[in-house]
């Protein structure tokens, strides 16, 4: 996968990087890393609903804080466990527009292999940018 | 790992690290801790800490506490009191997670008492106190039910048959603090935690039966005081704060305070999880009346994660919970940021002290401790890892040279993919079952992820704040059951 946890920052908390050539396979590794930190095997989640995410930012590394505020808020608010599946991004007048589209599940205990709840996405070394891989983000989660 | 020949050594527990050492510095930075620890800490505690000393209006120095590691913002263990007139407030210096706290419960039953029923104890625990990732508790309440509890606090589950009156007085700000204002949390915030009262949540919150063996009592009278009288007496201790809500909360004044800092009142922070805002400020305001909701609602959590423990040892020891003693020690809170008095260079000033993965610690007299405890001064609770052990501390006078501060847990020292490639979450729970803890999970990986390896060295981080003076050893618990999120 193109993600991968950095276990020398944040001890108490989880720190990894993500990436893809477009900016949009990027946002789905970040999201896809951040679901991985709550559950043992993303392919415990099976397919049976899903939810359209619409955020907005001035910033592009806002959209992608907004997109993964979102997944950690369905789980919470709904106990849905989702997997982004396509992102598109859009820049009009100064403001980045994404829509998403997440497929998933409610949590079962008895079938999902659970690790932690992710409290929040913090801004400590949070990094969005253009690298020789394409695009590349720097995340630590709150646990 | 810091190089301490670059600190100022105070004493053998307390480590300045001078203003000249970093720009922007507006105070040295202190950490709290033995020779030993402060060599071990992460590099980020100094990155961190240093940081914290540059926020507008911090007064005296930006602190450490023994306990502290890594964190976002401030450091976790961290302390930083701001003028009220002239300092800011950050959620950076409070964490998502407000008013993460613990709470201590009395029985009046020894050891040989409940072993024969421990098994049953932890797994009807198990069953009654959701824990786990997105997990959601029994009391059902609409959105303007829930507005109205962020408000009234543990109050609300006195007059809704989740508690004793007598619990209010044994919590920080008698379980309602005052000025938290429900018009100033978002929607989204509300449907992320109003489902989630009476749940533990993961990572390291847990609910433990620990015991107090004669051998581990350290101070007579100050045990006696808060109510541990008898020999190998069983007490239960849990950690837990104010879930989805709360960290909702964070999250949503985090990005109001990006968009106004820097444009609106000229801020610039070393790190954008410090973004803060003027505290009288409409922003700062705001987020202070939206963050005491939370911190109301982690009280009434704990409150009616109390209320099903009293529920289970009364049906598994067929008594009233009265008769079994079941009464509250102390509440404390984590994460929060709190408006104190205190006494800077003989003058009193009113401060807006954040204490994050810290645990206020009021000394004998303080203002704000109830009655039964204003001889003893204030009981902290500190946790421990699920195999080593807990302790019960007392603020002490001399506290005041951290704004009557200490630490609040052992503090991890390894991370958490790392104990998943050491431990196996089954294993260790044989393992400590044959040891005499008996465990119940909602995930083995998080089991594994908090065996005691990971955390310091807790009766030396203990030791360290009693060297210093910031708290006094009480009682150390043994963990004997364990309900881990």
């Amino acid at each position: 996968m193109p993600f991968k946890f950095h276990d020398d920052i944040a001890t108490a908390d989880v720190a990894f990087e993500a990436w893809g050539e477009t900016i949009e396979e990027m946002f789905i590794a970040a999201s896809e890393a951040a679901m991985k930190v709550m559950i043992e095997d993303l392919e415990e989640i099976e397919r049976r609903q899903s939810r359209e995410i619409e955020v907005d930012s001035d910033a592009i590394d806002m959209l992608l804080f907004n997109l993964l505020q979102e997944i950690i808020f369905f789980k919470d608010a709904e106990q849905l466990l989702l997997r982004i599946e396509s992102v598109k991004i859009k820049l009009e007048n100064g403001t980045c527009f994404l829509k998403a589209t997440g497929w998933g599940e409610q949590i079962d205990p008895g079938r999902h292999r659970l690790i932690v709840d992710v409290k929040a996405v913090t801004l400590h070394r949070f990094k969005v940018e253009q690298s020789p891989r394409g695009w590349e983000a720097f995340i630590i989660l709150d646990i | 790992m810091p190089i301490i020949s670059q600190f100022k050594r105070i004493s053998d527990t307390i480590w300045e690290i001078p203003q000249d050492y970093k720009e922007g510095m507006r105070v040295p930075a202190r950490i709290y801790a033995t020779e030993k620890l402060v060599s071990e800490m992460d590099e980020g505690v100094v990155e961190q800490v240093t940081n914290v000393a540059t926020l507008p209006g911090i007064q005296k120095y930006a602190l450490c506490m023994p306990d502290g590691h890594w964190g976002y913002g401030f450091p976790i263990g961290g302390v930083a009191a701001m003028d009220e007139r002239s300092g800011v407030i950050s959620p950076g210096g409070i964490g998502f997670d407000v008013n993460c706290g613990m709470r201590l419960v009395l029985t009046n039953l020894t050891y040989d008492e409940v072993k024969e029923h421990m098994k049953d104890l932890v797994d009807r625990l198990f069953a009654r106190v959701p824990a786990g990732v997105g997990s959601s508790g029994f009391v059902k309440l609409s959105h303007d039910e829930f507005r109205n509890l962020v408000e009234k606090g543990a109050r609300w589950c006195i007059k809704n048959g989740y508690g004793w009156e007598e619990d209010l007085e044994r919590t920080e700000e008698f379980g309602q603090i005052s000025g938290a204002d429900a018009s100033t949390i978002s929607q989204k915030a509300v449907d992320r935690g109003y489902k989630q009262i009476g749940t533990l949540g993961s990572g390291n919150h847990y609910l433990e039966i620990q015991v107090a063996r004669r051998e581990n009592i350290f101070d007579a009278e100050l045990a006696e005081a808060f109510g541990l009288g008898m020999p190998d007496q069983v007490v239960i201790m849990f950690h837990c704060g104010s879930r989805g809500f709360g960290h909702q909360v964070a999250t949503d004044y985090l990005q109001v305070f990006l968009k106004v800092m820097q444009t609106k009142y000229g801020i610039k922070v070393l790190d954008r999880e410090l973004a803060c805002a003027p505290l009288l400020s409409p922003e700062g305001q705001d987020y202070f009346a939206a963050m005491k909701c939370a911190i109301n609602m982690a009280f009434v959590n704990r409150q009616v994660i109390l209320h099903r423990i009293r529920e289970v040892f009364s049906d598994v020891l067929r008594k009233d919970p009265a008769d079994l003693g079941l009464h509250q020690v102390y509440d404390v809170a984590h994460n929060t940021a709190k408006l104190e008095t205190h006494t800077i260079d003989g003058r009193q000033q009113r401060l807006l002290v954040h204490r994050k993965g810290a645990t206020r610690a009021f000394g004998p007299g303080a203002e704000g401790l109830p009655a039964i405890y204003r001889k003893s001064g204030q009981p902290v609770i500190i946790g421990g890892s699920m195999e080593t052990g807990s302790y019960l501390l007392a603020g002490v006078g001399s506290g005041d040279q951290t704004f009557f501060s200490t630490a609040h847990g052992s503090g991890r020292s390894m991370s958490r993919h790392k104990a998943r490639k050491m431990f196996h979450g089954k294993t260790l729970q044989q393992d400590m079952e044959r040891r005499g803890i008996y465990v119940r999970t909602a995930s083995w990986s998080g089991l594994a992820e908090e065996a005691g390896a990971a955390y310091k060295n807790i009766d030396e981080v203990v030791e360290a704040t009693e060297a210093a003076g910031i708290s006094k050893r009480v009682a150390r618990f043994i963990p004997v059951g364990n309900v881990k999120g």
